[in-house]
């Protein structure tokens, strides 16, 4: 078909917690990252010899890249995607970096006229407490979420858990689960028709993997 | 929002500067052409039009369009794409007109929220509406001039992608009969291309081993003439072979056109349920994040104008090829700068005059010191740059050495 052979397949990699499994998962499918690739502080990353390149990007960005199509595909979280609302495609459930997205308060906390609630992600937070029949006023914070209802800011907050331990050094509670998170392979609109083949052979060698490991 | 500055305009409206505007025409004018040389008429049709008929039969998500108020109270929207505009001309102005009825369109329609990247509140769109034939052939015409279009345009690296819209409908059907509700939750999570909605929501209806199966394998039927007989043997719902086998038809009738290696077979490529009623088609160009060209087939948009006929046609995203073309897709006009005092100016203009006549760009100045010292070693050779503007070549008319120079 149009499209060349030499097209390079463009990837968004999430920096921080989610890319050590990402990359861990890419070394098993047999798609080579460099070794020294972890500690690197280039921004680009071309393996010319696989015909693709690595972009590093702040997680919450990834979804961004692919939409304009700069990223041809991407590994984000469910999470990010839950907020950003972008318009790629979902191609796999990388099974990595398990968490959820949860509604977290003080053990006594009871329900108040006014509720507020805290969060890194206002969109998701929203469209929950709608689902819920709540009206609840959303306040958008950028890091240390738990200090809201310690300090009184808001009665609850919105946030991925991962283990429970931040929350139960703050004497917090989990009170229900929004939904659960994993990694996510993503890809861009056009990218995944014009480069079909190689995204097709990725998404299955990653499938393949991950069917190995369950 | 605090005051607008001098300088700003509302967000997703843009200015076209001369590069861009020569570009611009020159897409419209070669695409234009092509569709006229497969029969296709250009209309025009009025910026605005009423809320309760275009409006609510348009394919634009209510919350995209804009809506204006007119000085009678009554609703009108700005035109969010051409399709339903033409579907009324058809009914109308056009009723006793022989069916099919073929006509292109070259216009800026408008978009409140665009929810893909690139948010253009206001876009030009070049396409065509073929109206009155519900034949496979039909449809692989408008597949082929999409193509021809692309081509004429100047994108050389693109792919289409066909579909159909009633294989799913069918497929869905036979394997989850009555059960409405969850043929919707996954054809939605097909219509958000999330393929890992899918596969959950497959794997919560508990179906059957080879049904579940079979279901997951669409996501993977994407290729070219064998994707029919693939996409053939899943299915014995009517509906659904139906829609594959016109699906072969076109493919077949591409064939011969002999544009299929440019087209692609892709069953999960699905449009808007409640407009496409056929077979729908993306178009993709290489290096582009969007799609440059969309289209398919809407059988049921005439009725609601009081004519009911079937319809197929696309629409050419043209600014969206324009960032796709270079600099160099179209080179600068040549012009001729003229160059006069005051004892040659009539000769200097009807000088001119003449080459606009010929149909040449020809601009007039008086000399100054600027274009004496450009000419003190003789006429320039080649293209030179005057002001700001580059010019192919200089005439000069001074009537004080006597006679006026045509030195071109």
């Amino acid at each position: 078909m149009n499209g060349q052979p030499a097209d390079i397949l463009k990837v968004a990699m999430p920096k921080g917690r989610i890319y050590k499994q990402a990359s861990k998962l890419f070394r098993d499918a047999g798609l080579p990252i460099p070794s020294d690739f972890d500690d690197t502080r280039k921004l680009i990353i071309e393996v010319p010899e696989a015909r693709m390149e690595f972009i590093m990007a702040k997680p919450v960005d990834v979804p961004t890249y692919v939409e304009y199509g700069v990223a041809d595909i991407g590994i984000v979280g469910k999470d990010v995607l839950m907020e950003e609302d972008k318009d790629v495609y979902e191609l796999l459930d990388l099974g990595i970096a398990k968490c959820r997205m949860s509604v977290i308060g003080l053990p006594d906390w009871k329900p108040t006229i006014h509720p507020r609630v805290a969060t890194k992600y206002p969109n998701v937070a929203s469209a929950y407490f709608r689902e819920q029949g709540q009206q609840v006023e959303v306040i958008k914070l950028n890091g240390s979420i738990e200090l809201a209802p310690l300090i009184g800011l808001a009665d609850r907050i919105v946030d991925m858990v991962e283990t429970g331990q931040t929350l139960r050094e703050n004497g917090l509670v989990e009170q229900e689960q929004i939904f659960g998170i994993t990694s996510r392979l993503i890809a861009n609109r056009v990218s995944y028709r014009m480069k079909n083949d190689s995204i097709q052979s990725l998404c299955d060698r990653l499938q393949a993997t991950l069917a190995a490991r369950l | 929002m605090s005051k607008p500055k001098v300088f700003e305009k509302p967000i997703g409206l843009k200015d076209y500067l001369p590069d861009a505007v020569r570009k611009l025409r020159h897409i419209e004018r070669n695409v234009l052409d092509c569709m006229q040389g497969w029969g296709y008429e250009q209309i025009i049709t009025p910026t605005m039009e009423y809320y309760d008929t275009v409006g609510v039969a348009s394919s634009t998500s209510d919350h995209k369009l804009y809506k204006l108020l007119n000085n009678r109270g009554t609703t009108l929207v700005l035109r969010s794409d051409i399709t339903g505009p033409i579907a009324r001309v058809v009914s109308s102005l056009l009723k006793e007109a022989e069916f099919p009825v073929r006509l292109s369109y070259h216009a800026n329609v408008f978009r409140s929220i665009e929810e893909e990247a690139g948010r253009e509140a206001e876009f030009f769109q070049t396409g065509v509406e073929l109206v009155g034939d519900s034949s496979a052939e039909a449809d692989a015409e408008v597949v082929a001039l999409a193509i021809a279009s692309l081509k004429a345009a100047g994108v050389e690296r693109f792919r289409i992608a066909i579909g159909h819209v009633g294989f799913l409908n069918g497929l869905l059907d036979e394997a989850l009969p009555g059960r409405i509700e969850e043929q919707e939750l996954l054809k939605s999570c097909l219509l958000g291309r999330d393929y890992v909605g899918y596969r959950e929501q497959l794997g919560r209806l508990q179906l059957e081993e080879p049904v579940q199966h079979e279901l997951e394998g669409i996501l993977r039927l994407r290729g070219g003439g064998e994707i029919c007989d693939q996409a053939m043997a899943l299915s014995t719902d009517q509906t659904a072979r139906e829609s594959i086998r016109h699906l072969c038809e076109i493919w077949e009738v591409l064939k011969a056109y002999g544009v299929n290696e440019h087209v692609l077979i892709d069953l999960t490529m699905i449009g808007d349920f409640s407009y496409y009623t056929g077979m729908t088609f993306e178009g993709y160009a290489a290096d582009l994040g969007f799609p440059v060209v969309s289209g398919g087939r809407y059988d049921n948009l005439l009725a609601q104008f009081g004519r009911p006929a079937p319809a197929t046609g696309f629409a050419l995203k043209t600014t969206r090829i324009l960032e796709l073309l270079g600099a160099d897709a179209d080179d600068a006009v040549a012009r001729t700068l003229i160059a006069y005092d005051e004892a040659g100016r009539a000769e200097a203009l009807a000088a001119a005059g003449a080459l606009r006549a010929r149909g040449e760009a020809a601009v007039t100045a008086r000399l100054d010191d600027a274009l004496r010292k450009l000419v003190q070693n003789g006429l320039p050779k080649g293209p030179f740059a005057y002001k700001g503007m580059t010019f192919a070549s200089l005439s000069l008319y001074e009537g004080a050495t006597g006679k006026g120079d045509g030195g071109r």
